[in-house]
């Protein structure tokens, strides 16, 4: 499967990431052979393998329902580029 | 042409715990911005999520209340996209695997008949924060307070016909998360919130129509004027020849209409993937069976028992167990009263109904007690005081003015059963009406009721009604 370079300008976008036209060519290249990987797994028979969602094979561990954090605004917010009435500021989003 | 409307809602019903699904920040509504979001909630590097047990319980209790299957094994996703609101660029929710699958809800349509509605999936997820779009110096400012809030996304099939429908379903499942005390259901403060997935197809197609997504529905009434307004919308324009798209569209409930969000950026293009840093969360019996055992009655068996145990109308079951605090009250009345199940209901759906809607009270905020209550019924049934009486001596102990026993002695208000003492009242009466009397006697009968209101009068409403009927019946034949 080969990813053309409309598709990796549309991931890019989703990611969010800038990328120069220049390298446009080495990422489809190099997703693509990602994609080749993805491809020749799938020829391989798993029926009766359950689909494993974590590497780890163990159970997510819990906690009881305690609040145990306090507010720590001014330390988070310290690092923060622009705060007004406790709220962080960002450009404007439209809905 | 005839058109069938075809309607899917996700509802999403902030989970009532005290921290956050994956961190152990507060989730108390109205506190200073910020305040209540910690580490985990902002995404800082280096910290993982861990779940909270009793979002797990609580979404369980309405997997068992739908006759849902409970995944003994469910996964949490990686749900991407970027917005402010959304410091992770992810929002950990359940997608594949989801932890309740396959349950169904049944709703009472105005025709009187029963429709069982399917619930596709419902799966836990995190709220998101919220965006201030007011004027920050051309900035927005974003509040994560809300970032981490633990919800309950519950997905219907596209099994829903009408507005009415939906509105009626909704309604149910509110009903359902406020009894099982697992949402607030505060709607205002958007505990309890809806997008509707809504479509038009031609009657007997059996393919459906390209739908349109209304988001962040936040009353009943909005999700019944916006899928009313969009199936209209969707009917013209297929009708004039266009086409629908498949689009996401927000109400604007002062226009009353539906407007498309910008689609260029609403490419639904997700990307979910297994969290990494989230296990698979397993349950086993001893967790489901616990959740079982926390469930209370449920409004539909409940109704049913009011039915059956009480004798009560269909109707009046239903007002009465429209919540758990309501329905507690009223068995706790009947009980207090020792019977009379009927004057109770008739009493806590009329009388205290009326009173609480009009000072805008929650039954739990009553300033009549079951027990008060209870005690002025109790002298409605010895016939101490008349059922008209009884309504002023409710006004006095709604202002608090006491028992009723001692609202009774105090206002004097004890009802005349004395046969003689209403005699006398009834000659008083004819006497001074001699030419009504003469009319009466020749045939005029019409007449009678205005011997029964001069008697009431006369007794400031104390007399017995039924001996005053009785025995001015007599005094009145001559």
């Amino acid at each position: 499967m080969s990813l053309g370079p409309a598709e990796v300008a549309k991931i890019a976008h989703l990611a969010r990431l800038a990328i120069r036209d220049e390298d446009a060519p080495a990422y489809a290249r190099n997703l693509s052979a990602i994609l080749d990987l993805v491809a020749q797994m799938n020829a391989v028979d798993t029926a009766g393998v359950a689909p494993m969602a974590h590497p780890l094979d163990t159970a997510q561990r819990s906690r009881t329902d305690e609040v145990t954090e306090f507010n720590q605004r001014e330390r988070f917010q310290a690092i923060a580029p622009r705060v007004e009435a406790g709220l962080y500021l960002v450009p404007k989003v439209i809905e | 042409m005839e058109w069938e409307t075809v309607i899917g809602l996700e509802i999403h019903a902030q989970l009532a715990t005290k921290s956050k699904i994956f961190s152990g920040a507060a989730i108390a509504y109205g506190a200073e911005p910020n305040t209540q979001a910690c580490a985990i909630d902002l995404g800082m590097p280096g910290v993982l999520p861990v779940l909270n047990r009793e979002a797990a319980r609580m979404a369980v209790m309405l997997g068992l209340s739908i006759g849902a299957e409970i995944a003994r094994r469910s996964v949490f996703a990686r749900k991407n996209y970027f917005y402010p609101d959304l410091p992770k660029g992810y929002q950990i929710s359940q997608y594949e695997l989801p932890i309740v699958q396959k349950g169904r809800l049944s709703i009472d349509l105005e025709d009187g008949t029963r429709k069982v509605i399917g619930v596709t999936r419902a799966h836990l997820e995190e709220d998101a924060g919220k965006s201030l779009h007011e004027d920050f110096h051309g900035q927005s400012g974003i509040d994560l307070n809300r970032a981490g809030t633990p919800l309950l996304e519950i997905v219907s099939e596209p099994d829903l016909r009408s507005a009415k429908e939906a509105v009626a379903y909704m309604k149910k499942l509110h009903q359902m998360v406020v009894y099982l005390g697992i949402c607030d259901g505060n709607m205002q403060e958007g505990s309890f919130r809806c997008d509707a997935n809504v479509s038009v197809r031609r009657k007997g197609d059996p393919q459906f129509g390209t739908r349109a997504e209304i988001k962040n529905l936040n009353s009943f009434r909005f999700v019944e004027r916006a899928i009313e307004f969009e199936v209209e919308r969707q009917i013209d324009l297929i009708e004039s020849g266009g086409k629908v798209v498949q689009e996401t569209r927000l109400y604007d409930p002062d226009q009353g209409e539906t407007r498309s969000m910008r689609s260029k950026e609403e490419a639904n293009d997700y990307r979910y993937f297994p969290d990494p840093d989230l296990l698979p969360l397993v349950l086993d019996d001893d967790f489901i069976n616990a959740a079982r055992a926390g469930l209370p009655e449920l409004p539909d068996i409940k109704k049913q028992r009011f039915i059956t145990q009480y004798g009560l109308s269909a109707y009046d079951a239903g007002v009465l167990t429209a919540s758990r605090e309501l329905g507690d009250y009223y068995e706790a009345v009947v009980a207090a009263l020792g019977g009379e199940p009927k004057l109770c209901a008739n009493w806590v759906t009329g009388d205290l109904a009326a009173f609480l809607n009009k000072d805008n009270r929650e039954i739990a905020d009553s300033p009549v007690s079951a027990v008060r209550l209870a005690g002025l019924l109790r002298r409605i049934q010895d016939q101490t005081i008349s059922g008209k009486i009884a309504k002023e001596v409710f006004e006095a102990l709604w202002a608090g003015e006491g028992d009723a026993d001692a609202i009774i002695e105090k206002r004097g208000l004890r009802q005349i059963t004395d046969t003689s003492a209403i005699e006398k009242v009834i000659d008083g009466v004819i006497a001074a009406n001699p030419d009504q009397l003469a009319q009466y006697r020749a045939g005029k009968d019409k007449l009678f009721a205005f011997f029964v209101g001069q008697v009431m009068k006369a007794s400031k409403g104390k007399a017995n009604p039924q001996q005053v009927n009785d025995l001015l019946m007599e005094k009145l034949k001559g």
